[in-house]
């Protein structure tokens, strides 16, 4: 007996704008219009409209978070809402346009299959619009959708969404963002969010939610590089399973099956594997994201941070570390020849800042090499020296393999995020 | 080849994930077990996760002493079915102490005494890492929690300078006496939930299901009548068809008007349903920001 929402499949997108955009609109939009707003919470919404003295029910306030976001009329931090349609349930990781954006924007767009990103058809591609399309593309989203929202107050007008389209492809011809669709809405409408507009008849796409139902999201991950970083080391310990040691872990990469034969790093050990567990039993392959138990042929000295890769597809092993590195805090600059801990994949280890080469602006991709000043939410390309060798693949390549984080060793805090080059 | 999992594998991997990572970074993590179904699926994660080991921590239960008693029974039901070991941080014996002070009046309820119990019980244990069943779909302000949620050595939350998190990156470093608190199931919402129940076929208390029940209206909510809830005038005791939907406090937790006898029939009912699930919990009515504030002082 299969029911329908056992083949459903999980997709996860990020927004990006300010209030102006109307994204707190678009997503109420999308929430009301897919009947994933509860009765209860739609009166509160009700109340609160009337309470500010506004006409009509305000979608936008759906999404309103802190009393301190509130009260500032401001949204602080990254927010996740979920909704669900017969087809796919969805993730959105809501982040601000203002405070922090580039902080929130990464940590968003980190592990998003699809960017939103709103413009405003009165005012065309502004600078802001062009800050998300580059953190879309050093996040490497796989996919991006233009909605040109406010098509009411441009009498849902061809000339100006074609006006906007081909500005945005100028643009983004100059980035590595794969695949960009562009879509005519009016959130506050709803003309082509969830129901098909009869005011765009020139637009002949999808709607937005047609689209987020559809995009293929099967080969966002790289099934090609076998990738197992050692996560935790199971042994029971009791009399049923007296010498059973596991390797726990998420398939960072490619399709692991039993009987291939393996290597492992650091040590460069080969052996096969002999079982895998997953979360109901034994199976025959894992592959991203499953969480698995790896038993292998022969027992080696294997821990936390070590990784199972193929003999003759390897990651690099390298102490030396060239990446893209955003800056999260906001009392300090990152400094050069500055200690930090780094942690990759399930490896934690110590790191020293060797260069910074240049400092993105990220308005026009500018390559500055004259300020090393990086503050918070700036970008910038740097060379790191680690305490050990890490296993290593660019971001491009492997999303999961190719990132790092970087931690104060004084407050323990995260300062900064990492896409390998 | 195609190689892709269900919506519901995928939450199962990442929760997963979560909590071997939990082990693999924490001295002495504990799971706050409370009872209801979002605690009970969090077991059940925790086995998966470390089999055919034992679950690495033991189960914390802050129990408040006004209980339904198939919470309990089915509880210790739990705790020897898995073979782990549950430590009970007791309200009533906090109030005996003179730790805490019940409330007064018709609507006193000893949810806010929990946060102190639990804090103390954490201390007591000295617990690092504290695992509850929170999903950021319940609430406002639980929609901003992280996986790894940082607390201070007063146990408090600063929602406006959480660590941001990427990737699969947990950084769940603290200072001596600062503690964590991690939430596997971020990202389930209701449905999930009973879908993965369905699925995974998981015995859950008799309470969820509908039943025959004595209950009593106030302020438009459902409630059990108990000897711990004293009636206001005019309340009156009626039996009804009910089933809870989040079980907590006996005194704070509304019951629903409900048909649903089976699993499959509460998918359903979930699935169409008008009202969130903590629209019957009296607790968040306080105000409109009440999970906000108790959440900043430590509540779970």
């Amino acid at each position: 007996m299969s029911k329908e929402y056992e083949n459903s499949e999980l997709l996860r997108f990020t927004t990006a704008g300010s209030v102006d955009d109307g994204k707190s609109t678009l997503i109420g939009r999308l929430l009301y219009d897919s009947k994933s707003i509860h009765q209860d919470q739609y009166e509160a919404v009700e109340a609160a409209s009337q309470r500010r003295g506004e006409e009509g029910v305000n979608l936008a306030l759906l999404t309103d978070g802190l009393r301190s976001e509130r009260e500032q009329g401001i949204t602080i931090d990254v927010a996740y809402r979920y909704f669900s349609t017969p087809k796919r349930k969805f993730i959105i990781a809501d982040t601000p346009g203002h405070i922090q954006y580039t902080r929130n924007m990464v940590t968003g767009a980190s592990t998003a299959n699809v960017a939103l990103v709103l413009i405003d058809a009165r005012n065309g591609v502004v600078e802001q619009t062009k800050r998300h399309a580059i953190i879309a593309s050093l996040l490497q989203i796989p996919h991006v959708v233009v909605c040109v929202n406010k098509m009411d107050l441009v009498d849902y007008s061809q000339e100006a969404y074609d006006k906007i389209q081909e500005s945005f492809e100028k643009f983004a011809a100059k980035m590595d963002v794969k695949d960009v669709h562009f879509i005519p809405i009016s959130a506050l409408n709803g003309d082509n969010v969830v129901h098909r507009s009869d005011k765009t008849k020139w637009y002949e796409g999808p709607t937005l939610m047609y689209y987020l139902e559809n995009v293929h999201i099967a080969s966002d991950h790289n099934f090609i590089d076998a990738r197992f970083p050692v996560q935790y080391v199971v042994r029971p310990y009791n009399d049923d399973f007296h010498d059973f040691r596991g390797y726990a872990g998420r398939v960072a990469g490619g399709v692991m099956k039993k009987g291939d034969k393996v290597t492992l790093l650091p040590s460069g050990f080969s052996t096969k594997i002999a079982k895998i567990h997953g979360p109901d039993g034994e199976q025959e392959e894992a592959f991203p994201p499953q969480s698995v138990n790896v038993e292998l042929e022969e027992d080696f000295d294997l821990s936390r941070g070590d990784m199972i890769v193929r003999e003759n597809n390897q990651p690099d092993i390298t102490q030396d570390v060239e990446l893209m590195l955003c800056w999260f805090r906001s009392d300090k600059a990152l400094q050069l020849n500055g200690k930090y801990t780094i942690q990759h994949t399930t490896q934690t280890a110590r790191c020293v800042v060797k260069e910074i080469r240049y400092k993105l602006d990220i308005e026009t991709l500018h390559r500055d090499t004259e300020n090393s000043e990086i503050k918070m939410n700036d970008i910038a390309r740097v060379v790191l020296r680690t305490t050990k060798p890490l296993f290593v693949d660019s971001y491009r390549k492997n999303r999961i393999t190719g990132s790092v984080i970087l931690v104060d060793e004084a407050t323990n805090n995260t300062v900064a995020a990492g896409m390998i080059i | 080849m195609d190689y892709h999992i269900n919506h519901l594998k995928e939450l199962e991997s990442e929760s997963i994930f979560i909590m071997r990572e939990v082990a693999s970074q924490f001295e002495k993590p504990v799971l706050m077990f409370s009872g209801g179904k979002d605690s009970i699926l969090m077991v059940h994660l925790a086995y998966k996760a470390f089999y055919p080991a034992k679950i690495p921590f033991p189960l914390l239960h802050v129990d408040t002493g006004h209980n339904f008693d198939e919470t309990i029974e089915y509880r210790d039901n739990l705790v020897k079915k898995m073979g782990a070991t549950l430590i009970v941080g007791s309200v009533q014996e906090a109030i005996d102490n003179g730790e805490a002070t019940e409330e007064k009046g018709v609507n006193a309820s000893r949810n806010a005494l929990q946060t102190g119990v639990l804090l103390n019980s954490l201390e007591k244990g000295k617990f690092t890492a504290a695992l509850g069943g929170a999903r950021r779909d319940e609430e406002k302000a639980r929609a901003k929690e992280r996986f790894f949620s940082h607390r201070d050595e007063f146990g408090q939350w600063d929602p406006k300078n959480q660590r941001p998190e990427l990737w699969n990156l947990f950084n769940g470093k603290h200072k001596m006496g600062e503690h964590f608190r991690i939430f596997p199931i971020s990202n389930w919402t209701e449905l999930d939930v009973w879908q993965y129940l369905a699925m995974e076929k998981v015995e859950l208390p008799s309470l969820y299901y509908a039943h025959r029940r004595k209950v009593f209206e106030r302020d438009g909510v459902l409630l059990a009548d108990s000897p711990f809830i004293p009636k206001k005038e005019g309340e009156t005791v009626f039996e009804e068809m009910v089933r809870c939907r989040t079980i907590g406090d006996i005194t704070c937790t509304g019951v629903w008007r409900s048909e649903a006898t089976t699993t499959e029939q509460i998918i359903e009912e979930v699935a169409t349903t008008r009202m969130t699930e903590r629209g019957g919990r009296t607790d968040d009515k306080r105000s409109e920001s009440s999970m906000e504030d108790r959440k900043k002082l430590g509540y779970f």
